[in-house]
């Protein structure tokens, strides 16, 4: 992570969003940093996924803004830009990847169709570099590149996901969304992917933000973590910071909830 | 005069535990100084707030009053208690290790690879890096007694003592400017012990600054240039319980 950086890549800053009459999110403000790993931890209801979707620009607060520093430098709030650069960061400097891998990959399309996507929606064509990259896309998140051409649904869960990472990473994003990567994955799968995501986010120097209900996950990947309840959050600081010393009565008792976090 | 690496002003810490509605006094008016070349060892019985008062040097817990100032040779002192994370991060990534008796590490990674890992945030993560970095593992791992035939495997299935001398390396490998050094022979054998004394003395001699808590008397007694008595630090209310 480099300390000689001038600004954050990401900084939100009082956001807000109401349901109806239930609030969702309440001020919520934070700054991630080049290289950053930033877990979002809380109950589910807390209003993790609310902020990752406002921070994504997947869903609009009521108030508040969220700054990303474009690649010349600047930081721009996100809802003033016009949707078509929104699209373009997306598919470019972000990548998004969901806890349902179903929501995150086209299904219908071959493996290495869905990670050679997003370079195409960059402008590239050549059919034979488009496949060696998917090849090494797939090599690198281990799956076997002789499954290039099979769909994602004859794939396993773990499979799966790791394309969704392929899939996402491939256009070299400066940041990754990550909701809940690694539920619903066995442990075995759980310790690959985490490793994985470990060395990718160490060698392209990616900022991510994590949404993890999984605090033994959020130790071994997040330099900083935030604590959320009941849609505000409530404690932040650096991952071991937060759990072996939690100050907030909601973190202490969501610490001492869990078995080794 | 030799500017100290370490200088603790006034710190104090309680635990509050909001769901028992407790408030923990552990430590109260911590005031001592570390300089380069120097093995403090902390004294005291069990509880007596060893562990807590190195792990609010490294930041993992947090003051409740009090000032830590860790100081660059050539750079103004950093304040521990009011450092960014991302400060921190740098700070202990490059300047302060934490040395315990206990792996935690992700798991199905290669011992080779665990020890090398602190070694890439300088050299950097391409492959003449990572050979490098790896070969340097491999003299520690050597060092500190682990098998080569062992060190391709993920160390979840080492015997404790392995498991804790692989932790030694990964904690040891970069050298920095200031060790805290909790327990970090606890469960060795003789031998093994030996080992780990002959590199912190390496360490030190280097210019290293070390603060550490050693179970064992004998070992405390070869590192220590200095000894600090923690019923020092213990606050009246506690004492008089």
């Amino acid at each position: 992570m480099p300390l000689d950086t001038q600004s954050p890549i990401l900084r939100a800053t009082g956001l807000n969003k109401s349901y109806g009459d239930r609030a969702a999110l309440i001020d919520a403000s934070f700054e991630l940093w080049p290289g950053e790993v930033l877990a979002i931890v809380g109950e589910s209801g807390s209003g993790k996924t609310t902020l990752l979707n406002a921070l994504a620009a997947r869903d609009q607060p009521d108030s508040g803004s969220v700054e990303f520093q474009l690649e010349g430098g600047a930081l721009t709030n996100i809802f003033t830009m016009t949707e078509a650069q929104r699209r373009l960061l997306a598919r470019t400097d972000w990548g998004f990847v969901h806890q349902n891998s179903a929501d995150g990959l086209r299904m219908d399309v071959s493996a290495g169709a869905n990670v050679g996507e997003r370079l195409m929606a960059l402008g590239q064509r050549h059919y034979g570099k488009l496949r060696a990259t998917a090849c090494d896309w797939l090599a690198r998140v281990e799956i076997d590149p002789a499954r290039i051409d099979d769909l994602p649904r004859h794939f396993s869960g773990g499979m799966r996901q790791r394309l969704q990472i392929a899939r996402n990473l491939v256009t070299q994003p400066r940041l990754v969304f990550m909701d809940e990567p690694t539920s619903g994955l066995d442990v075995s799968v759980q310790a690959k992917l985490l490793d994985l995501l470990r060395q990718l986010t160490q060698q392209l120097g990616l900022a991510s933000v994590i949404v993890t209900h999984d605090l033994a996950v959020a130790r071994l990947l997040a330099h900083r973590m935030i604590v959320m309840r009941r849609g505000r959050i409530v404690e932040t600081g650096l991952t071991d910071q937060v759990l072996d010393d939690p100050q907030h009565p909601y973190t202490q008792l969501l610490v001492s909830s869990v078995l080794q976090p | 005069m030799t500017t100290p690496v370490l200088r603790l002003t006034n710190v104090s810490k309680q635990f509050t535990l909001h769901h028992q509605g407790m408030t923990l006094p552990v430590l109260q008016n911590v005031n001592f100084e570390v300089a380069a070349g120097e093995c403090v060892v902390l004294d005291g019985s069990s509880g007596m707030g060893k562990s807590t008062l190195l792990k609010l040097i490294y930041a993992n817990y947090r003051v409740s009053a009090g000032s830590i100032q860790y100081a660059q040779t050539g750079h103004a002192p950093l304040e521990l208690t009011t450092a960014t994370p991302r400060r921190l991060i740098d700070v202990r990534r490059h300047h302060i290790g934490y040395v315990s008796q206990f792996l935690r590490v992700i798991p199905r990674i290669s011992t080779l690879d665990l020890v090398a890992e602190p070694l890439l945030a300088e050299l950097g993560y391409d492959e003449h890096a990572l050979k490098q970095a790896r070969e340097r593992a491999g003299v520690w791992l050597t060092r500190l007694r682990i098998p080569e035939r062992l060190w391709s495997l993920a160390p979840a299935t080492f015997s404790g003592g392995e498991q804790q001398r692989v932790n030694i390396a990964r904690s040891m490998i970069k050298p920095r400017a200031l060790l805290l050094l909790d327990e970090p022979t606890a469960s060795l054998d003789a031998l093994n012990t030996q080992t780990v004394v002959t590199l912190i003395h390496e360490a030190i001699a280097a210019g290293a600054a070390a603060v550490g808590i050693f179970h064992d008397q004998a070992v405390g007694n070869q590192l220590a240039t200095r000894r600090i008595d923690m019923t020092n630090f213990r606050s009246i209310t506690c004492a008089a319980q």
